[in-house]
């Protein structure tokens, strides 16, 4: 009797079992570590939080936002930020998912029923918001702001390719190369380490392995890694000077080959790493390159061990991939004037500031930021700045336009790394194949050219 | 009349688990279906499965999910039968060996794989002791993309650790249910241990068997984030692949076909089991 009602418990207990475990199986789960990334730019996970009260008087303002998702952020975003702000009690919505604002702002206004002034999105989501003629032209307001340093380069992306000034920039993100102090004696002859070219970078990591015996490059090749942004907005326009247009160039080619050569000294653990900022904290890695959000921890961490340098050099220049945030008007805005007045707001210094320090998301200007920020943000920025403000620095963006698409591109960029870097497949086979599939998708989704890549009427294609 | 209402009891009793069923199985597998095979005008296609075997990624996922299969399998149930005769025996304090081979089953299968990850990383665990003890001057590769076999390996042994425990479960459930005369009559004619268990636990055994090889071999085809904390995309996976098409691609199409290929698969051999472990009504204990 007693083996049988024991036996049953068991049974009990392994079905039990069996359905708990089949159930955190079933549905594909979305991996903790590795859950960090929208698609561009990545955040810290979100506390939940008390839901804002909105408060509508008749100054109200509704600032609707693509960006700064997560609660905690938008906590900080209202009770921060916002909160000196006078010209108006601004109400600021903002989602984890960028396209539940996005699709607001559209409808809004293509219903007529505008209820949101001030709209805040990256650069890609302009097009989209620009087709459906929701932005007001805001060359005016930019008179205004004469007075402030912000990057030139950015203001003209803020035209969209147009005379009109749809967006005058908010902030940035950005990818940049982390050092650990220790790899600085091993620099090749004659290098600077804020000036590295990427034949410069291979060295290094040769010169490091004979020194330690260990590869000390690292990249995030990782399942959720973002290599395939250094891919578009590093290494392919610093080496051809495009992206799509020259998939399949000679000089693409010659990329591939060169960092082949770099990959030999880059950690084989590499194709594990969804953020640098853990391996370059544990030691694996010296040299890392990655994005500002995702290395930001090594500096909070171990301050004195690191330090932030420009991304490195190709043939064609130092082209570095910018996350810009913009901020526009919406036509029919219920309080333009306070519109107006909080863009003036948000793109003074002292704002600035506080973006960096309270959300990670870097100043748009060029100069002029207070000193008084907190030593790991400093040294990030650093980087960062010097990066832009680099003699040979061009700008390379996110992908413009392709919608929901954006992950079939970037899993293009992909496969063509796994085949060329770790299957070690014939290069000029590979891109002809890769290439052919990124033309049949921007020929189906009709995307035309993105900065680096010139201006095209139809779709963008590989020649 | 009364007897109506017995009659209709079963089926009232059975009527909230088969709900269940509808809602969280069967309507998912049919949507996974119809996704699967739908395109982008909404029309019927084979194109997602195309997309699928053309990947790059498709015929490695292919051939590791198996190779996983064949690995893991007839490892967890060689190493759960064992601990389950060890149980079995009921020496003092084999309950605490049960509590303790059960741990793993109570940890989340992606905390496992991140575990097993601090432990064969490159400043892990496993090299730190090795270090420590002075078998080794310098870190192990062991997650190298460049030595397969190895990641395979810690693979194998963390999928071992995490699921092993299940098989155990079923089978000293399995076990219990022998009635003891069969042990006692061995006994009497002089049945070594080893004769015991071959010629009378294991034929006895074999309807428990039969569930765990099929329960494991479906986890087998699930095992996905083990994978992906120690491997990243080193070692595709099925479900692996479908994760990345629905999460990173956004193309749940492409993601469903995959789904329906796992499906296909679990079935087939679910099916396979139990023609080749048919056990007749007597072994299966309704004497």
């Amino acid at each position: 009797m007693k083996t049988r009602r024991l036996s049953m418990a068991l049974l009990a207990f392994a079905m039990i079992a069996s359905l708990v475990l089949s159930a955190c199986q079933a549905p594909a789960p979305t991996p903790a570590p590795a859950a960090a990334a929208k698609a561009a730019e990545p955040t810290n996970a979100p506390q939940p939080t008390v839901a804002p009260a909105s408060a509508s008087s008749s100054q109200s303002l509704i600032f609707l936002a693509s960006q700064l998702g997560p609660v905690e952020e938008q906590e900080k975003m209202r009770n921060v930020i916002l909160k000196d702000f006078t010209g108006a009690e601004v109400d600021f919505i903002a989602d984890a998912n960028e396209n539940v604002i996005l699709d607001r702002i559209l409808a809004e206004s293509k219903t007529g029923k505008v209820n949101g002034s001030v709209v805040g999105a990256l650069h890609g989501a302009f097009p989209n918001l620009i087709a459906a003629n929701a932005l007001e032209d805001l060359t005016p307001l930019l008179e205004k702001l004469k007075d402030r340093p912000i990057v030139k380069e950015f203001l003209t992306l803020g035209k969209m390719g147009t005379d009109k000034q749809y967006y005058i920039p908010w902030m940035q993100a950005t990818y940049i190369m982390v050092v650990n102090k220790k790899a600085l004696q091993y620099l090749p002859q004659g290098a600077n380490v804020d000036a590295l070219t990427y034949q410069q970078l291979g060295e290094w990591g040769k010169n490091i392995a004979t020194a330690t015996g260990e590869k000390k490059l690292g990249f995030p090749a990782g399942p959720t890694g973002l290599m395939h942004r250094l891919t578009q907005g590093y290494l392919y326009p610093s080496y051809t000077g495009g992206l799509v247009t020259t998939y399949r160039s000679d000089d693409a080619v010659k990329m591939w080959t060169d960092f082949k050569a770099i990959w030999q000294y880059a950690n084989p653990q590499s194709t594990t790493y969804n953020n640098m900022q853990d391996p370059l904290l544990s030691g694996d890695v010296w040299v890392a390159l990655d994005h500002t959000a995702r290395v930001v921890n090594a500096f909070k961490n171990q301050p004195d061990d690191f330090i932030a340098v420009p991304a490195p050099a190709g043939p064609k220049g130092r082209y570095y991939m910018s996350v810009i945030a913009g901020l526009g008007i919406m036509k029919g805005a219920p309080n333009k004037a306070g519109a107006e007045a909080l863009i003036d707001y948000l793109t003074q210094p002292a704002q600035q500031a506080a973006t960096v320090r309270e959300v990670n998301f870097y100043p748009i200007l060029d100069s002029g930021l207070p000193t008084d920020l907190p030593p790991y943000v400093k040294t990030e920025s650093d980087g960062v700045l010097k990066q832009a403000r680099s003699a040979d620095a061009h700008v390379a963006l996110l992908p413009v336009g392709l919608g929901k698409k954006g992950g079939d591109f970037n899993k293009i960029m992909q496969d063509t790394f796994t085949r060329i870097v770790l299957k070690d497949e014939d290069i000029k086979k590979v891109l002809d194949d890769q290439a052919t599939q990124l033309n049949a998708l921007l020929t189906e989704l009709k995307t035309p050219c993105w900065s680096p890549d010139p201006v095209s009427t139809g779709a963008c294609q590989a020649k | 009349m009364r007897s109506k209402v017995e009659s209709a009891l079963p089926y009232g009793l059975l009527a909230p688990t088969l709900l269940v069923v509808v809602l969280l199985i069967v309507v998912p597998i049919f949507q996974a279906f119809l996704l699967a095979f739908q395109g982008s005008d909404g029309g019927f296609t084979l194109a997602q499965f195309q997309k699928m075997v053309h990947d790059t990624a498709f015929l490695d996922a292919l051939k590791f999910t198996f190779l996983l299969l064949i690995f893991i399998v007839p490892l967890q149930i060689i190493l759960a039968l064992a601990m389950a005769l060890l149980i079995h025996k009921r020496f003092r304090g084999h309950s605490i060996f049960l509590y303790i081979y059960a741990i793993p089953l109570a940890i989340s299968d992606l905390a496992a794989g991140i575990a097993w990850l601090s432990i064969f990383t490159e400043r892990g665990y496993l090299n730190s002791i090795l270090h420590s003890l002075g078998i080794i001057d310098k870190p192990f590769l062991f997650l190298s993309y460049q030595n397969l076999p190895a990641v395979f390996g810690t693979i194998v042994i963390a999928e071992s650790w995490r699921a092993t425990a299940i098989v155990m479960v079923i089978l000293l459930a399995g076990l219990e249910v022998i009635p003891r005369d069969y042990f006692e009559a061995a006994d009497v004619f002089g049945a070594t241990a080893l004769k015991r268990t071959l010629f009378v636990v294991l034929p006895l055994l074999r309807p428990s068997l039969q569930n765990a090889l099929i329960i494991r071999t479906i986890f087998a085809f699930q095992t996905f984030s083990v994978v992906l904390a120690l491997a990243g995309r080193v070692i595709p996976v099925l479900t692996g692949e479908a994760y990345y098409w629905y999460a990173a691609n956004r193309n749940p199409n492409v993601a469903a076909a995959y789904a329906v290929l796992v499906m296909v698969f679990t079935i087939f051999i679910t099916i396979m089991y139990f023609r080749l472990l048919k056990t007749t009504d007597a072994e299966a204990g309704y004497d």
